[in-house]
Protein backbone atom coordinates (compact mmCIF):
# COMPACT_ATOMS: atom_id res chain seq x y z
CA UNK A 1 0.00 0.00 0.00
CA UNK A 2 3.00 2.19 1.22
CA UNK A 3 4.06 3.18 -2.35
CA UNK A 4 0.63 2.92 -4.26
CA UNK A 5 -1.58 5.04 -2.13
CA UNK A 6 -3.97 6.65 -4.43
CA UNK A 7 -4.34 9.59 -1.39
CA UNK A 8 -1.24 10.84 0.31
CA UNK A 9 -2.06 13.78 2.95
CA UNK A 10 1.06 15.87 4.19
CA UNK A 11 1.25 18.10 7.19
CA UNK A 12 -1.89 19.33 6.28
CA UNK A 13 -3.10 22.64 7.78
CA UNK A 14 -6.29 24.41 7.34
CA UNK A 15 -7.88 27.85 8.16
CA UNK A 16 -11.80 28.90 8.61
CA UNK A 17 -10.66 32.64 8.90
CA UNK A 18 -8.80 33.25 11.27
CA UNK A 19 -9.44 30.09 12.66
CA UNK A 20 -6.53 27.23 12.43
CA UNK A 21 -8.58 24.19 12.28
CA UNK A 22 -5.94 21.82 10.78
CA UNK A 23 -2.37 21.29 12.43
CA UNK A 24 -0.39 19.35 10.36
CA UNK A 25 -2.77 15.85 8.93
CA UNK A 26 -0.58 12.88 7.83
CA UNK A 27 -2.59 9.74 6.43
CA UNK A 28 -2.75 8.46 3.55
CA UNK A 29 -5.55 6.07 1.59
CA UNK A 30 -4.36 2.88 -0.74
CA UNK A 31 -6.28 2.36 -4.46
CA UNK A 32 -9.58 0.17 -3.44
CA UNK A 33 -9.48 0.65 0.38
CA UNK A 34 -12.37 2.02 2.66
CA UNK A 35 -10.98 4.25 5.29
CA UNK A 36 -12.64 6.01 8.08
CA UNK A 37 -11.86 8.88 10.01
CA UNK A 38 -12.73 8.91 13.27
CA UNK A 39 -13.06 11.29 16.33
CA UNK A 40 -15.13 13.61 18.44
CA UNK A 41 -17.55 16.30 17.25
CA UNK A 42 -14.90 19.35 16.48
CA UNK A 43 -11.70 17.25 15.89
CA UNK A 44 -11.07 18.42 12.21
CA UNK A 45 -12.72 15.20 10.28
CA UNK A 46 -15.47 17.06 8.24
CA UNK A 47 -12.40 19.99 7.84
CA UNK A 48 -9.95 17.62 6.33
CA UNK A 49 -12.66 16.27 3.76
CA UNK A 50 -13.22 19.88 2.58
CA UNK A 51 -9.73 20.29 2.36
CA UNK A 52 -8.89 17.92 0.70
CA UNK A 53 -11.43 18.95 -1.91
CA UNK A 54 -10.30 22.34 -1.71
CA UNK A 55 -13.66 24.29 -0.16
CA UNK A 56 -11.81 25.87 2.58
CA UNK A 57 -10.42 29.04 2.55
CA UNK A 58 -6.99 28.73 3.53
CA UNK A 59 -4.70 25.63 3.40
CA UNK A 60 -1.12 24.56 3.21
CA UNK A 61 0.78 21.13 2.96
CA UNK A 62 0.77 18.81 0.80
CA UNK A 63 -2.17 16.42 -0.70
CA UNK A 64 -1.27 14.03 -3.63
CA UNK A 65 -3.94 12.16 -5.35
CA UNK A 66 -2.57 9.81 -8.22
CA UNK A 67 0.64 11.27 -7.64
CA UNK A 68 -0.23 14.97 -8.88
CA UNK A 69 0.08 17.30 -6.15
CA UNK A 70 -3.30 19.50 -5.66
CA UNK A 71 -2.76 21.96 -3.02
CA UNK A 72 -2.68 24.67 -5.04
CA UNK A 73 -5.67 23.72 -7.10
CA UNK A 74 -8.94 25.03 -6.81
CA UNK A 75 -12.36 22.94 -6.16
CA UNK A 76 -13.24 22.44 -9.60
CA UNK A 77 -9.71 21.40 -10.53
CA UNK A 78 -9.76 18.69 -8.11
CA UNK A 79 -13.25 17.58 -8.92
CA UNK A 80 -11.66 17.30 -12.37
CA UNK A 81 -8.72 15.24 -10.83
CA UNK A 82 -11.06 12.61 -9.89
CA UNK A 83 -11.98 13.45 -5.90
CA UNK A 84 -15.86 13.83 -5.11
CA UNK A 85 -17.52 14.55 -1.95
CA UNK A 86 -20.62 13.82 -0.76
CA UNK A 87 -21.12 16.46 2.27
CA UNK A 88 -22.29 16.29 5.63
CA UNK A 89 -25.27 18.46 4.96
CA UNK A 90 -25.99 16.17 2.28
CA UNK A 91 -26.19 19.59 -0.48
CA UNK A 92 -29.24 18.66 -1.79
CA UNK A 93 -30.46 22.14 -3.71
CA UNK A 94 -34.03 23.18 -3.30
CA UNK A 95 -34.47 24.44 -6.56
CA UNK A 96 -33.24 21.53 -8.53
CA UNK A 97 -36.20 18.23 -9.00
CA UNK A 98 -33.87 14.92 -8.49
CA UNK A 99 -33.15 14.16 -11.86
CA UNK A 100 -31.39 18.00 -11.94
CA UNK A 101 -29.55 16.85 -8.25
CA UNK A 102 -28.31 13.70 -9.81
CA UNK A 103 -27.54 15.19 -13.09
CA UNK A 104 -25.77 18.12 -11.70
CA UNK A 105 -21.98 17.07 -11.11
CA UNK A 106 -20.22 16.59 -14.40
CA UNK A 107 -18.88 13.22 -15.19
CA UNK A 108 -14.83 13.59 -14.58
CA UNK A 109 -14.13 10.51 -16.15
CA UNK A 110 -14.98 7.59 -17.73
CA UNK A 111 -16.21 4.23 -15.64
CA UNK A 112 -19.06 6.01 -13.65
CA UNK A 113 -22.10 4.04 -12.85
CA UNK A 114 -24.73 4.27 -15.32
CA UNK A 115 -28.40 5.50 -14.51
CA UNK A 116 -29.41 1.76 -14.55
CA UNK A 117 -26.61 0.92 -12.33
CA UNK A 118 -27.77 4.00 -9.79
CA UNK A 119 -31.40 2.79 -9.87
CA UNK A 120 -30.90 -0.66 -9.06
CA UNK A 121 -28.79 1.04 -6.03
CA UNK A 122 -31.17 2.90 -5.35
CA UNK A 123 -34.89 2.15 -6.48
CA UNK A 124 -36.68 4.96 -4.69
CA UNK A 125 -34.71 7.93 -6.44
CA UNK A 126 -36.34 6.48 -9.96
CA UNK A 127 -40.18 6.50 -8.77
CA UNK A 128 -39.19 10.58 -7.27
CA UNK A 129 -37.11 11.98 -10.53
CA UNK A 130 -39.47 15.17 -10.59
CA UNK A 131 -39.83 15.79 -7.34
CA UNK A 132 -38.19 18.72 -5.55
CA UNK A 133 -34.99 17.76 -3.94
CA UNK A 134 -35.50 18.70 -0.93
CA UNK A 135 -38.68 17.37 -0.66
CA UNK A 136 -37.40 13.86 -0.72
CA UNK A 137 -37.24 12.08 2.98
CA UNK A 138 -33.63 12.43 4.97
CA UNK A 139 -32.79 8.83 3.89
CA UNK A 140 -33.95 9.02 -0.04
CA UNK A 141 -31.58 12.59 0.46
CA UNK A 142 -28.84 10.96 1.59
CA UNK A 143 -29.02 8.45 -1.11
CA UNK A 144 -29.27 11.21 -4.11
CA UNK A 145 -26.09 12.46 -2.64
CA UNK A 146 -24.32 9.50 -2.84
CA UNK A 147 -25.79 8.96 -6.38
CA UNK A 148 -24.96 11.92 -7.50
CA UNK A 149 -21.05 11.83 -7.13
CA UNK A 150 -21.25 7.84 -8.80
CA UNK A 151 -22.18 9.30 -12.25
CA UNK A 152 -18.86 11.11 -12.24
CA UNK A 153 -16.64 8.64 -12.43
CA UNK A 154 -14.05 9.89 -9.73
CA UNK A 155 -12.54 6.99 -8.34
CA UNK A 156 -11.80 8.65 -4.61
CA UNK A 157 -15.20 8.91 -2.98
CA UNK A 158 -15.51 10.99 0.39
CA UNK A 159 -18.66 10.21 2.48
CA UNK A 160 -19.23 12.86 5.31
CA UNK A 161 -20.91 10.86 8.04
CA UNK A 162 -23.72 9.32 5.72
CA UNK A 163 -25.87 7.17 8.28
CA UNK A 164 -26.39 10.59 10.36
CA UNK A 165 -29.90 11.06 11.62
CA UNK A 166 -31.19 7.68 9.39
CA UNK A 167 -33.27 4.80 10.17
CA UNK A 168 -31.25 1.75 10.44
CA UNK A 169 -33.26 0.10 7.89
CA UNK A 170 -31.77 2.71 5.64
CA UNK A 171 -28.41 3.17 7.36
CA UNK A 172 -28.16 -1.10 6.62
CA UNK A 173 -28.80 -0.30 2.70
CA UNK A 174 -25.79 2.93 2.91
CA UNK A 175 -23.34 0.09 4.27
CA UNK A 176 -24.75 -2.53 1.64
CA UNK A 177 -24.24 0.42 -0.92
CA UNK A 178 -20.61 0.84 0.18
CA UNK A 179 -20.02 -2.40 0.27
CA UNK A 180 -21.06 -2.97 -3.50
CA UNK A 181 -18.88 0.62 -4.26
CA UNK A 182 -15.77 -0.62 -3.04
CA UNK A 183 -16.44 -4.12 -4.86
CA UNK A 184 -16.47 -1.93 -7.97
CA UNK A 185 -13.23 -0.77 -7.22
CA UNK A 186 -14.26 2.84 -5.71
CA UNK A 187 -12.05 4.28 -3.00
CA UNK A 188 -13.89 5.64 -0.36
CA UNK A 189 -12.14 7.84 2.31
CA UNK A 190 -15.23 7.60 5.25
CA UNK A 191 -16.08 9.93 8.17
CA UNK A 192 -18.24 8.54 10.39
CA UNK A 193 -19.84 8.84 14.20
CA UNK A 194 -21.60 5.12 14.35
CA UNK A 195 -18.36 3.35 14.76
CA UNK A 196 -20.59 -0.04 14.84
CA UNK A 197 -21.54 1.08 11.13
CA UNK A 198 -17.94 2.00 10.24
CA UNK A 199 -16.07 -1.08 11.78
CA UNK A 200 -18.59 -3.62 9.20
CA UNK A 201 -17.18 -2.08 6.22
CA UNK A 202 -13.65 -0.15 6.92
CA UNK A 203 -10.28 -1.44 5.86
CA UNK A 204 -8.44 1.04 8.09
CA UNK A 205 -8.58 3.65 10.80
CA UNK A 206 -7.62 6.97 11.48
CA UNK A 207 -8.46 8.55 14.52
CA UNK A 208 -8.57 12.39 14.77
CA UNK A 209 -8.12 15.00 17.84
CA UNK A 210 -7.61 18.88 17.85
CA UNK A 211 -7.03 18.81 14.32
CA UNK A 212 -4.11 16.16 14.13
CA UNK A 213 -4.00 12.31 13.23
CA UNK A 214 -3.39 10.21 16.83
CA UNK A 215 -3.81 6.68 15.99
CA UNK A 216 -4.18 4.34 13.21
CA UNK A 217 -5.69 1.39 13.48
CA UNK A 218 -6.29 -1.77 10.54
CA UNK A 219 -9.86 -3.66 10.69
CA UNK A 220 -7.77 -6.51 11.92
CA UNK A 221 -6.31 -4.93 14.87
CA UNK A 222 -9.34 -3.66 16.07
CA UNK A 223 -10.21 -5.68 18.73
CA UNK A 224 -7.04 -5.47 20.21
CA UNK A 225 -7.18 -1.39 20.35
CA UNK A 226 -11.04 -1.43 21.57
CA UNK A 227 -9.49 0.09 24.87
CA UNK A 228 -7.81 2.56 23.60
CA UNK A 229 -10.42 3.96 21.19
CA UNK A 230 -12.93 3.80 23.35
CA UNK A 231 -10.57 6.26 25.34
CA UNK A 232 -10.65 8.61 22.08
CA UNK A 233 -13.94 8.71 21.38
CA UNK A 234 -15.24 9.00 24.52
CA UNK A 235 -17.86 6.74 23.95
CA UNK B 1 -70.93 47.84 -17.83
CA UNK B 2 -67.73 49.49 -17.04
CA UNK B 3 -67.50 52.28 -14.48
CA UNK B 4 -64.55 53.98 -16.48
CA UNK B 5 -66.65 53.47 -19.67
CA UNK B 6 -66.91 56.94 -20.68
CA UNK B 7 -63.09 56.85 -21.79
CA UNK B 8 -63.12 56.57 -25.45
CA UNK B 9 -61.69 53.05 -26.49
CA UNK B 10 -58.68 55.14 -28.00
CA UNK B 11 -57.81 55.99 -25.00
CA UNK B 12 -57.88 52.84 -23.93
CA UNK B 13 -55.90 50.74 -26.14
CA UNK B 14 -53.54 53.57 -26.83
CA UNK B 15 -52.37 53.48 -23.17
CA UNK B 16 -52.64 49.63 -22.58
CA UNK B 17 -50.48 49.03 -25.69
CA UNK B 18 -47.82 51.90 -24.21
CA UNK B 19 -48.08 50.30 -21.60
CA UNK B 20 -47.65 46.44 -22.75
CA UNK B 21 -44.48 48.14 -24.50
CA UNK B 22 -43.33 49.82 -20.98
CA UNK B 23 -44.05 46.76 -19.10
CA UNK B 24 -41.78 44.88 -22.06
CA UNK B 25 -38.78 47.10 -20.89
CA UNK B 26 -39.71 46.84 -17.15
CA UNK B 27 -39.54 42.71 -17.72
CA UNK B 28 -36.62 42.80 -19.82
CA UNK B 29 -34.52 45.23 -17.17
CA UNK B 30 -35.59 43.63 -13.92
CA UNK B 31 -35.16 40.13 -15.66
CA UNK B 32 -31.85 40.83 -16.10
CA UNK B 33 -32.01 42.09 -12.48
CA UNK B 34 -32.95 39.26 -11.09
CA UNK B 35 -30.44 36.70 -13.16
CA UNK B 36 -27.16 38.63 -12.15
CA UNK B 37 -28.93 39.05 -8.27
CA UNK B 38 -29.49 35.62 -7.85
CA UNK B 39 -25.71 34.96 -8.97
CA UNK B 40 -23.88 37.56 -7.72
CA UNK B 41 -25.89 38.44 -4.76
CA UNK B 42 -25.23 42.43 -6.23
CA UNK B 43 -27.65 45.04 -6.66
CA UNK B 44 -26.93 46.52 -10.20
CA UNK B 45 -27.18 49.82 -10.29
CA UNK B 46 -25.18 50.29 -13.37
CA UNK B 47 -28.46 48.21 -15.24
CA UNK B 48 -29.89 51.46 -16.24
CA UNK B 49 -26.05 52.66 -17.77
CA UNK B 50 -26.23 49.27 -20.03
CA UNK B 51 -29.21 49.38 -21.20
CA UNK B 52 -28.29 52.67 -22.44
CA UNK B 53 -25.21 52.12 -23.33
CA UNK B 54 -27.01 49.41 -25.48
CA UNK B 55 -28.62 52.43 -27.20
CA UNK B 56 -25.88 54.10 -28.07
CA UNK B 57 -24.19 51.37 -29.21
CA UNK B 58 -26.66 50.96 -31.88
CA UNK B 59 -26.64 54.62 -32.78
CA UNK B 60 -22.70 54.14 -33.44
CA UNK B 61 -23.27 51.28 -34.86
CA UNK B 62 -25.78 53.21 -37.46
CA UNK B 63 -23.94 56.26 -37.22
CA UNK B 64 -20.39 55.86 -37.01
CA UNK B 65 -18.27 56.11 -33.98
CA UNK B 66 -15.60 59.29 -33.21
CA UNK B 67 -12.72 58.04 -31.67
CA UNK B 68 -11.08 60.94 -29.90
CA UNK B 69 -7.12 61.02 -29.59
CA UNK B 70 -5.19 63.71 -27.69
CA UNK B 71 -2.73 65.90 -30.54
CA UNK B 72 -0.81 68.49 -30.38
CA UNK B 73 -1.44 72.14 -31.63
CA UNK B 74 0.96 74.38 -31.39
CA UNK B 75 2.91 72.56 -28.40
CA UNK B 76 -0.37 72.44 -26.68
CA UNK B 77 -2.40 69.30 -26.09
CA UNK B 78 -5.84 69.22 -27.81
CA UNK B 79 -8.33 66.63 -28.22
CA UNK B 80 -9.17 65.80 -32.14
CA UNK B 81 -11.19 63.18 -33.04
CA UNK B 82 -11.38 60.28 -36.24
CA UNK B 83 -14.31 58.86 -37.19
CA UNK B 84 -15.23 55.42 -37.61
CA UNK B 85 -17.96 54.73 -40.09
CA UNK B 86 -20.31 52.31 -39.53
CA UNK B 87 -24.11 51.77 -41.40
CA UNK B 88 -25.46 48.48 -39.41
CA UNK B 89 -28.67 49.10 -39.01
CA UNK B 90 -31.10 47.55 -35.88
CA UNK B 91 -31.31 44.12 -37.10
CA UNK B 92 -27.68 44.02 -36.62
CA UNK B 93 -27.53 46.23 -33.62
CA UNK B 94 -29.73 44.02 -31.75
CA UNK B 95 -26.83 41.32 -32.23
CA UNK B 96 -23.99 43.27 -31.83
CA UNK B 97 -25.10 45.37 -28.89
CA UNK B 98 -26.19 43.09 -26.35
CA UNK B 99 -22.71 41.19 -27.41
CA UNK B 100 -20.43 44.42 -27.30
CA UNK B 101 -22.04 45.54 -23.63
CA UNK B 102 -22.10 42.00 -22.63
CA UNK B 103 -18.13 42.19 -23.05
CA UNK B 104 -17.56 45.03 -21.62
CA UNK B 105 -20.33 43.90 -18.66
CA UNK B 106 -17.91 40.72 -17.90
CA UNK B 107 -14.48 42.93 -17.77
CA UNK B 108 -16.31 45.38 -15.50
CA UNK B 109 -17.41 42.24 -13.43
CA UNK B 110 -13.66 40.78 -13.80
CA UNK B 111 -11.69 43.40 -12.86
CA UNK B 112 -13.52 45.30 -10.00
CA UNK B 113 -17.17 43.34 -9.11
CA UNK B 114 -15.09 40.56 -8.19
CA UNK B 115 -13.25 41.88 -5.96
CA UNK B 116 -16.61 42.57 -3.43
CA UNK B 117 -16.83 38.65 -3.27
CA UNK B 118 -18.37 38.29 0.07
CA UNK B 119 -19.01 41.99 1.03
CA UNK B 120 -22.47 42.97 1.72
CA UNK B 121 -24.72 43.68 -1.04
CA UNK B 122 -24.53 47.48 -0.28
CA UNK B 123 -20.87 47.32 -1.58
CA UNK B 124 -21.90 45.88 -5.00
CA UNK B 125 -25.39 48.68 -4.98
CA UNK B 126 -22.68 51.64 -4.34
CA UNK B 127 -19.80 50.33 -6.56
CA UNK B 128 -22.49 50.01 -9.53
CA UNK B 129 -23.87 53.03 -8.80
CA UNK B 130 -20.41 54.97 -8.77
CA UNK B 131 -20.09 53.16 -12.63
CA UNK B 132 -23.37 54.08 -13.73
CA UNK B 133 -22.76 57.60 -12.72
CA UNK B 134 -19.47 57.73 -14.18
CA UNK B 135 -20.57 56.25 -17.74
CA UNK B 136 -23.56 58.65 -17.65
CA UNK B 137 -21.35 61.25 -17.46
CA UNK B 138 -18.84 60.50 -20.02
CA UNK B 139 -21.24 60.21 -22.21
CA UNK B 140 -23.60 63.30 -21.23
CA UNK B 141 -20.50 65.21 -21.97
CA UNK B 142 -19.70 64.13 -25.53
CA UNK B 143 -23.26 64.19 -26.36
CA UNK B 144 -25.19 66.26 -24.44
CA UNK B 145 -28.69 65.74 -22.47
CA UNK B 146 -31.27 66.36 -25.85
CA UNK B 147 -31.17 62.59 -27.22
CA UNK B 148 -30.30 61.41 -30.56
CA UNK B 149 -33.05 60.31 -32.77
CA UNK B 150 -32.70 56.90 -33.66
CA UNK B 151 -33.99 55.28 -37.12
CA UNK B 152 -35.88 52.21 -37.45
CA UNK B 153 -35.59 49.75 -40.59
CA UNK B 154 -38.64 50.49 -43.14
CA UNK B 155 -40.01 47.29 -42.36
CA UNK B 156 -41.17 48.05 -38.69
CA UNK B 157 -42.28 51.82 -39.75
CA UNK B 158 -46.30 52.57 -40.60
CA UNK B 159 -48.50 50.43 -38.87
CA UNK B 160 -52.02 49.24 -38.80
CA UNK B 161 -55.68 50.49 -38.25
CA UNK B 162 -57.42 48.30 -36.46
CA UNK B 163 -60.55 50.61 -36.60
CA UNK B 164 -60.65 51.27 -32.93
CA UNK B 165 -56.56 52.27 -32.95
CA UNK B 166 -53.72 52.84 -34.88
CA UNK B 167 -51.79 50.23 -33.95
CA UNK B 168 -47.60 51.43 -35.14
CA UNK B 169 -46.08 47.86 -36.51
CA UNK B 170 -42.86 48.95 -34.42
CA UNK B 171 -44.97 48.35 -31.20
CA UNK B 172 -45.98 45.04 -31.65
CA UNK B 173 -42.38 43.96 -32.71
CA UNK B 174 -41.33 45.23 -29.31
CA UNK B 175 -43.72 43.09 -27.10
CA UNK B 176 -42.75 40.12 -29.57
CA UNK B 177 -38.90 40.58 -29.59
CA UNK B 178 -39.00 41.57 -25.52
CA UNK B 179 -41.47 38.55 -25.19
CA UNK B 180 -39.35 35.78 -27.36
CA UNK B 181 -36.02 37.08 -24.82
CA UNK B 182 -38.02 36.70 -21.73
CA UNK B 183 -39.21 33.36 -22.47
CA UNK B 184 -36.24 32.33 -23.85
CA UNK B 185 -34.24 33.04 -20.77
CA UNK B 186 -36.96 31.58 -18.44
CA UNK B 187 -36.77 28.51 -20.51
CA UNK B 188 -32.39 28.73 -20.14
CA UNK B 189 -32.58 29.02 -16.77
CA UNK B 190 -35.46 26.65 -15.72
CA UNK B 191 -35.63 23.74 -18.21
CA UNK B 192 -31.88 23.44 -19.58
CA UNK B 193 -29.38 21.56 -17.92
CA UNK B 194 -27.25 24.99 -18.44
CA UNK B 195 -29.95 26.59 -16.48
CA UNK B 196 -30.40 23.73 -13.42
CA UNK B 197 -26.34 24.52 -12.49
CA UNK B 198 -26.69 27.95 -12.53
CA UNK B 199 -29.98 27.48 -10.27
CA UNK B 200 -27.33 25.26 -7.96
CA UNK B 201 -24.66 27.56 -8.14
CA UNK B 202 -27.14 30.64 -6.87
CA UNK B 203 -27.67 28.44 -3.61
CA UNK B 204 -24.18 27.17 -3.16
CA UNK B 205 -21.35 27.90 -5.44
CA UNK B 206 -19.36 26.25 -2.90
CA UNK B 207 -20.53 22.98 -3.18
CA UNK B 208 -21.29 23.73 -7.16
CA UNK B 209 -17.53 24.16 -7.43
CA UNK B 210 -16.68 21.42 -5.86
CA UNK B 211 -18.29 19.45 -8.16
CA UNK B 212 -16.03 20.41 -10.87
CA UNK B 213 -17.54 23.30 -12.27
CA UNK B 214 -15.68 26.38 -12.78
CA UNK B 215 -18.20 28.96 -10.60
CA UNK B 216 -15.84 31.97 -11.20
CA UNK B 217 -16.62 31.90 -14.86
CA UNK B 218 -20.21 31.10 -14.69
CA UNK B 219 -20.82 34.39 -12.48
CA UNK B 220 -19.00 36.27 -14.88
CA UNK B 221 -21.11 34.85 -18.08
CA UNK B 222 -24.55 35.13 -16.02
CA UNK B 223 -23.45 38.95 -15.25
CA UNK B 224 -22.80 39.19 -18.91
CA UNK B 225 -25.98 37.76 -20.09
CA UNK B 226 -27.77 40.09 -17.47
CA UNK B 227 -25.97 43.35 -19.16
CA UNK B 228 -26.40 41.52 -22.25
CA UNK B 229 -30.31 41.70 -22.09
CA UNK B 230 -30.67 45.09 -20.87
CA UNK B 231 -28.44 46.30 -23.91
CA UNK B 232 -31.03 44.18 -26.07
CA UNK B 233 -33.65 46.21 -24.35
CA UNK B 234 -31.66 49.82 -25.09
CA UNK B 235 -32.12 49.05 -28.67
CA UNK B 236 -35.17 48.20 -28.74
CA UNK B 237 -35.74 51.45 -26.64
CA UNK B 238 -33.64 53.18 -28.79
CA UNK B 239 -36.37 54.57 -31.52
CA UNK B 240 -39.45 55.65 -29.19
CA UNK B 241 -37.52 57.30 -26.19
CA UNK B 242 -34.30 58.74 -28.44
CA UNK B 243 -30.82 57.88 -27.50
CA UNK B 244 -30.06 59.77 -24.37
CA UNK B 245 -27.47 59.72 -21.91
CA UNK B 246 -30.41 59.67 -19.18
CA UNK B 247 -32.67 57.43 -20.44
CA UNK B 248 -31.47 54.37 -18.31
CA UNK B 249 -31.02 56.24 -15.13
CA UNK B 250 -35.33 57.77 -15.65
CA UNK B 251 -36.26 53.82 -16.09
CA UNK B 252 -33.87 52.44 -13.45
CA UNK B 253 -35.77 53.13 -10.56
CA UNK B 254 -39.38 51.93 -11.42
CA UNK B 255 -37.86 48.64 -12.86
CA UNK B 256 -36.26 48.55 -9.23
CA UNK B 257 -40.13 48.62 -7.69
CA UNK B 258 -40.98 46.34 -10.29
CA UNK B 259 -38.05 43.51 -8.85
CA UNK B 260 -39.04 44.26 -5.22
CA UNK B 261 -42.94 43.80 -6.35
CA UNK B 262 -42.18 40.33 -7.97
CA UNK B 263 -39.81 38.88 -5.70
CA UNK B 264 -35.86 39.86 -5.80
CA UNK B 265 -33.98 37.04 -7.83
CA UNK B 266 -37.03 35.37 -8.78
CA UNK B 267 -36.83 35.07 -12.65
CA UNK B 268 -40.56 34.38 -13.53
CA UNK B 269 -41.47 36.56 -10.80
CA UNK B 270 -40.08 39.69 -12.57
CA UNK B 271 -40.89 38.75 -15.73
CA UNK B 272 -44.92 38.86 -14.83
CA UNK B 273 -44.69 41.76 -12.78
CA UNK B 274 -42.73 43.91 -15.51
CA UNK B 275 -45.61 43.47 -17.88
CA UNK B 276 -48.41 43.47 -15.39
CA UNK B 277 -47.00 46.89 -14.10
CA UNK B 278 -46.22 48.15 -17.29
CA UNK B 279 -50.33 47.47 -18.07
CA UNK B 280 -51.51 49.14 -14.50
CA UNK B 281 -49.75 52.22 -15.55
CA UNK B 282 -51.14 52.35 -18.88
CA UNK B 283 -54.68 52.41 -16.75
CA UNK B 284 -53.63 54.15 -14.57
CA UNK B 285 -53.12 56.81 -17.19
CA UNK B 286 -56.79 56.90 -18.30
CA UNK B 287 -58.34 56.91 -15.04
CA UNK B 288 -56.14 58.95 -12.84
CA UNK B 289 -53.41 60.22 -15.02
CA UNK B 290 -51.67 62.30 -11.96
CA UNK B 291 -51.17 58.89 -10.53
CA UNK B 292 -49.27 56.93 -12.97
CA UNK B 293 -45.83 58.39 -12.18
CA UNK B 294 -46.42 57.01 -8.62
CA UNK B 295 -48.69 53.88 -8.74
CA UNK B 296 -45.81 51.36 -9.13
CA UNK B 297 -44.34 53.02 -5.83
CA UNK B 298 -48.03 52.54 -4.19
CA UNK B 299 -47.75 48.89 -5.24
CA UNK B 300 -44.87 48.16 -3.81
CA UNK B 301 -45.40 49.30 -0.39
CA UNK B 302 -48.74 47.24 -0.16
CA UNK B 303 -46.50 44.17 -1.67
CA UNK B 304 -43.40 44.75 0.67
CA UNK B 305 -46.37 44.91 3.66
CA UNK B 306 -48.39 41.96 3.20
CA UNK B 307 -45.51 39.74 1.15
CA UNK B 308 -42.13 41.25 2.12
CA UNK B 309 -40.11 38.36 0.13
CA UNK B 310 -42.19 39.16 -2.99
CA UNK B 311 -45.58 38.14 -5.34
CA UNK B 312 -43.26 35.84 -6.12
CA UNK B 313 -39.66 35.51 -3.86
CA UNK B 314 -39.28 32.34 -1.92
CA UNK B 315 -39.74 33.76 2.16
CA UNK B 316 -35.72 33.10 3.34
Amino acid sequence: MAEAALLRVENLQSWYGESHILHGVNFEVGKGEVVTLLGRNGAGKTTTLKSIQGMVARRTGSVVFEGQELIRQTSNAIARAGIALCPEERGIFASLNVRENLMLPPPVRPGGLGLAEIFELFPNLQERLSSQGTKLSGGEQQMLAIARILRTGAPLLMLDEPTEGLAPVIIEQIGMTIAKLKAKGFTILLVEQNFLFASKIADRYYVMEDGRIIDAFTAQSLKANMEKLHDYLGV
Amino acid sequence: MFQFMHYPPQLWFGQLSLGLINGSFYALLSLGLAVIFGMLNIVNFAHGAVYMLGAFCAWFLLNGFDIPYPVLVHGHLALASAHLPSHLNMWWALFLSPLFVGIFGMILQRTMLRRLDGLEPIYGLLLTFGLAAIIQGLLQNAYGSSGEPYDIPGVLSGGHNLGFMFLPNYRIFVVVASSIVCFGTWFAIERTRFGATLRAATENPKLVQAFGINVPLMITLTYGLGVAIAAFAGVLAAPIYQVNPTMGADLIVVVFAVVVIGGMGSILGSIISGYMLGLIEGVTKVIYPQASGVIVFVIMAVVLLMRPSGLFGRAS
